[in-house]
């Protein structure tokens, strides 16, 4: 299982703001093995979107320093005309919104027939065959007929399917899947999920799911990376991090969410706000702010992952004091004196 | 589609009737009517009277305006005073002159339009980038009668590069190889002229309208495919920002025919630009008015056309 | 009769074409609509794009027109709002989707919240102000904010703006349309506490439209389901969740992620069961036009959409 396609290691991915660049990736290091579908979770701003364009380096303009080793080479900062040869051939992109995301004056057929052109498939026919056959693959009816329709005159939920069959055309080892479902309905969300997940079990491809709904990671995730203000803050396997979450972070997280099997009156409010980029702290905890009722003795003053069990880490030392502000450290409701 | 062009050309043929009646009207309101300026003023006014009967000039309105119109339609505009012709027949002449040199002011405008367009978007803020907008914003602030004016000056009368007036050199045959060529050479100057002012709207479409497209989802999802920065360019900013611009067509003949009446006067080119400013000078009423109608006629259809250009590249429309 | 009372209410837009641009169809956005809501009470109204929901809540509110059917608020027929008596308008109010677009950009918050009060209320510069400023501390937000502009707020301090604005009239009804769907899990958690805190406070009847499940379970004691304009199953939270009926709702509920990753295998293949129910007895839930059936009801509480029997 264990087999590592990807190995992120240190990347730090900067955005120029006046005259300045802030990191908005900041230090992360993780690995995506093959058949394993890795989320990223975190809310808007954490990052998590950034990572996910810096690997297939689709920053307009951005500074990506450290390495991301993919096929044996470091691709940060590999020329263009090499990293082609990589894009839409060993690694694919789904993105967010499918009605965006298509050309709106190309026919779906020609647009995934680019992404074979691009990587050899010279002969036309060969090329309507594949489209054909990835068409059908990702579910949807009359790909003949399809085949010649523009983008506006499908659904969303097909139109997603349309971008899925693009990223998957040629077989790539790496699927970078971004906010996949958050523009679709709920039917279509768990019905995209459901192929997402069936394409990567029939390729043994490694998948990265960049999400904000905690739900999608339960269901899909096998390993999960939390990430908070450019860093990853808790990273573990899926059963490990929702049942035993360490992180302030993630445990807030949690339980700010209405989840549908459990009544709650109240949901859990994380204080204050995420930080713009400009005014992130650079030192300390980040979330620190965030849990003011925490000592600052319970911090440490250069946050680092801790690996609490095998494959279980988590940042900063202020998990193991932390607890929420109506509750004590075992979990018990305060009794409001 | 077909219904979309249809309807098009049904919404257009009030307008035209509109039209009409405005451009008929106002030269009824005009002072005098075609027996002011023809006739002896020695003559008996018992005798003019009899004659503006004769003619119907004392008819209601609409019966005058009946008239007129059966007269368009079977291409019978009047006399001209001044010319002393069919109106018809004068005109002919004036449009097949002017319709070249729109053509090829037209031809100018796409051809300084379109690279320069695509390479201030492409490399927007660059020095390119900003000598080219520089340009266009001359261009919008330049008054085009003085523009041409220096152009006339410096090209013309200065350098003696190009003639300075008339359409074609006197003593050619129609028809030889020669003719064209002096045709083209007379052509030149007015239409660069022209073509440097009026493409600065299309330089400045054309940009915003590459920059807006660099910056769309799919542009991601093309470099995201793997395409090479000049497949990106050419088949998904390209394709995409051209099409506007493929509509916006029409509407550029709409501007030649403003531009045209400025040009072809300082170059003393013989087009319809040029009857115009002078038939109003002479009182030519009968031209102008029938040369008000035709620009008008025109300008309909060059927003038809843009409407239907639209309706034809862009698939969000035309399949409908 | 209830506190807000939806008769068969219709909203059908035209559709345009042909060479002279008449009416050809009618989109039926809303066809049909039945149901109330009690005083003090969270209804949710459920519904995927296309399902006429937020139009249910705008017709209410007057800003679809009205095609034919009834809407009744205390009693007081309210069909044509925007005709009725003034101070009926004054008691419902609307919270919109997105609070990045819905606040004018242009204005200060204290001109966003004071509009309201401008047309209905004549109040001095200073009464003003302090009205303002009491209902942003009711919000939650620093009062002397006043003569900032929405774009200085993050979305969930925006979303709270326009929740003052819609409370600045003391409404007794608030149309929610998909308050917190533009906002991260803390945040519209954040605004979720907030909304069910001040309902408490101050007594308000909430009509929730939303197309997160998790949200309206959270939210809601009446729910009523939607599907292409129509309602396929309406009942107590308990019906809905518990006891779906409607191969619909089932399908909703189904498509619910859940939170606990053990149970995936078996929530999928509960999904697959679903999918294919849904997929056999189409035929017997949707008429020939692919529409639900008249409601029907099942318990004293629960209704379904199901073809009349014999």
């Amino acid at each position: 299982m264990s087999e590592p396609i990807l190995k992120i290691d240190n990347l730090r991915t900067s955005f120029r703001i006046k005259d300045d660049y802030y990191p908005a990736v900041d230090g992360v290091s993780l690995t995506v093995n093959k058949n394993e579908l890795l989320a990223i979770v975190g809310e808007s701003g954490c990052g998590k979107s950034a990572l996910a364009f810096s690997i297939m380096n689709l920053h307009s303009r951005a500074k990506i320093e450290g390495n991301i080793n993919f096929k044996g080479q470091n691709i940060v900062n590999l020329p263009t005309s090499k990293l082609n040869k990589l894009r839409g051939k060993d690694m694919g992109m789904i993105f967010q919104d499918p009605l965006t995301a298509l050309n709106p004056l190309m026919i779906i057929g020609e647009q995934i027939g680019e992404i074979l052109l691009i990587h050899g498939t010279n002969s036309a026919e060969k090329r309507k065959e594949r489209v054909l056959e990835l068409l059908n693959k990702v579910g949807i009816p009359r790909p003949e007929h399809v085949f010649n329709q523009f983008p506006h005159e499908l659904s969303g939920g097909m139109r997603q399917r349309v971008v899925i069959a693009m990223a998957i055309a040629n077989n790539p080892e790496l699927l970078i899947a971004d906010e996949p479902t958050t523009a679709l309905d709920v039917t279509i969300q768990s019905q995209i999920l459901d192929l997402i997940k069936e394409l990567k079990e029939e390729s043994g491809a490694g998948v990265i799911l960049i999400t904000h709904d905690l739900g999608v990671v339960a269901e899909m995730a096998d390993r999960v990376a939390v990430m908070y203000a450019g860093q990853i803050v808790e990273i573990a396997d899926v059963y490990t991090l929702f049942e035993n979450p360490l992180h302030p972070y993630t445990r807030s997280l949690l339980n700010s969410v209405p989840t549908a099997n459990e009544e709650q009156s109240t949901l859990h409010v994380i204080q204050g706000v995420v930080p713009a980029l400009q005014n992130l702290p650079r030192e300390g905890c980040r979330f620190g702010a965030r849990i003011p009722w925490i000592a600052d003795s319970a911090h440490e003053k250069n946050p680092q992952l801790h690996e609490v069990s095998p494959g279980h880490f988590v940042r900063c030392t202020c998990y193991k004091d932390f607890h929420f502000p109506d509750r004590d450290k075992e979990g018990n409701r305060h009794v409001v004196s | 589609m077909w219904k979309f062009s249809i309807r098009r050309i049904m919404i257009m043929i009030p307008q035209v009737i509109l039209l009409s009646i405005i451009v008929f009207m106002l030269a009824k309101m005009m002072p005098g009517d075609a027996l002011t300026g023809l006739i002896d003023p020695n003559v008996d006014p018992n005798t003019i009277a009899e004659k503006r009967e004769e003619l119907g000039l004392n008819d209601p309105w609409y019966e005058q305006y009946t008239r007129w119109v059966a007269g368009v339609f079977t291409g019978d505009l009047g006399q001209s005073f001044h010319f002393k012709m069919p109106v018809s027949e004068l005109v002919w002449q004036r449009i097949v002159n002017s319709f070249w040199l729109s053509l090829l002011t037209l031809v100018l405008t796409y051809l300084i339009a379109i690279p320069l367009g695509i390479t201030s978007g492409r490399y927007n803020d660059s020095w390119a980038d900003r000598l080219i907008t520089g340009y266009t914003y001359i261009g919008f602030a330049a008054p085009l009668f003085i523009f041409a004016l220096v152009m006339l000056w410096i090209f013309g009368f200065h350098l003696g590069w190009f003639p300075t007036g008339g359409s074609v050199k006197p003593g050619l045959t129609p028809g030889t190889f020669e003719y064209v060529m002096s045709k083209l050479y007379h052509m030149l100057l007015p239409a660069l002229s022209m073509a440097l002012i009026t493409t600065v709207s299309t330089v400045q479409y054309l940009r915003s309208e590459i920059i807006d497209t660099k910056q769309k989802d799919f542009i991601l999802t093309a470099r995201a495919k793997g395409a090479s920065e000049s497949r990106v360019y050419n088949r998904h900013i390209l394709r995409n920002s051209l099409l506007p611009i493929a509509a916006f067509f029409g509407y550029e003949i709409t501007g030649l025919i403003g531009g045209s009446i400025f040009i072809e006067n300082i170059f003393g080119y013989p087009g319809m630009g040029q009857l115009f400013l002078n038939s109003i000078l002479l009182r030519d009423y009968s031209v102008v008015t029938s040369l008000v109608l035709l620009f008008g006629i025109l300008t309909i259809l060059g927003t038809l056309l843009s409407d239907i250009i639209l309706s034809l590249v862009d698939p969000r429309i035309r399949i409908k | 009769m209830s506190y807000l009372e939806v008769k068969d209410l219709k909203v059908h837009f035209p559709v345009k074409g042909g060479l002279f641009g008449r009416t050809l169809a009618h989109i039926k956005a809303v066809d049909g609509v039945n149901f109330s809501i009690e005083k003090g009470k969270t209804y949710g109204l459920v519904g995927e794009s296309g399902s006429g929901k937020t139009t249910t809540g705008r017709a209410i509110i007057g800003l679809n027109k009205i095609t034919s059917g009834q809407v009744f608020f205390e009693g007081q027929d309210i069909t044509n709002l925007n005709k009725a008596n003034k101070d009926i308008r004054r008691d419902i109010q609307m919270i919109f989707q997105d609070p990045y677009s819905s606040l004018n950009p242009k204005k200060r918050v204290i001109d966003i919240i004071s509009e309201p009060l401008r047309n209905y209320e004549k109040l001095t510069k200073g009464e003003e102000t302090k009205r303002v400023q009491e209902l942003l501390e009711l919000v939650g937000l620093n009062p002397e904010s006043i003569l900032k502009y929405p774009h200085e707020f993050s979305g969930g301090q925006r979303q709270r703006i326009g929740i003052a604005r819609a409370i600045a009239l003391k409404p007794k009804l608030i149309i929610a349309d998909e308050p917190v769907s533009a906002l991260d899990v803390s945040v519209q958690a954040q605004v979720l506490n907030f909304m069910k805190e001040i309902q408490k406070e101050l007594g308000l009847t909430y009509l929730f439209i939303s197309h997160d499940l998790g949200v309206i379970k959270h939210m809601c004691d009446q729910i009523g389901i939607m599907y292409k304009g129509r309602y396929v199953e309406s009942g107590t939270k308990e019906d809905i969740f518990n006891h779906p009926q409607h191969i619909y709702t089932k399908r909703l509920v189904a498509a619910i992620p859940d939170m606990n990753p053990r149970n995936r295998q078996q929530h999928l293949q509960f999904r697959q069961e679903v999918k294919n129910e849904y997929e056999q007895a189409y035929n017997q839930y949707f008429d020939d036009e692919g529409l639900a059936f008249q409601l029907q009801p099942v318990s004293d509480t629960h209704l379904v959409a199901l073809p009349e029997k014999g």
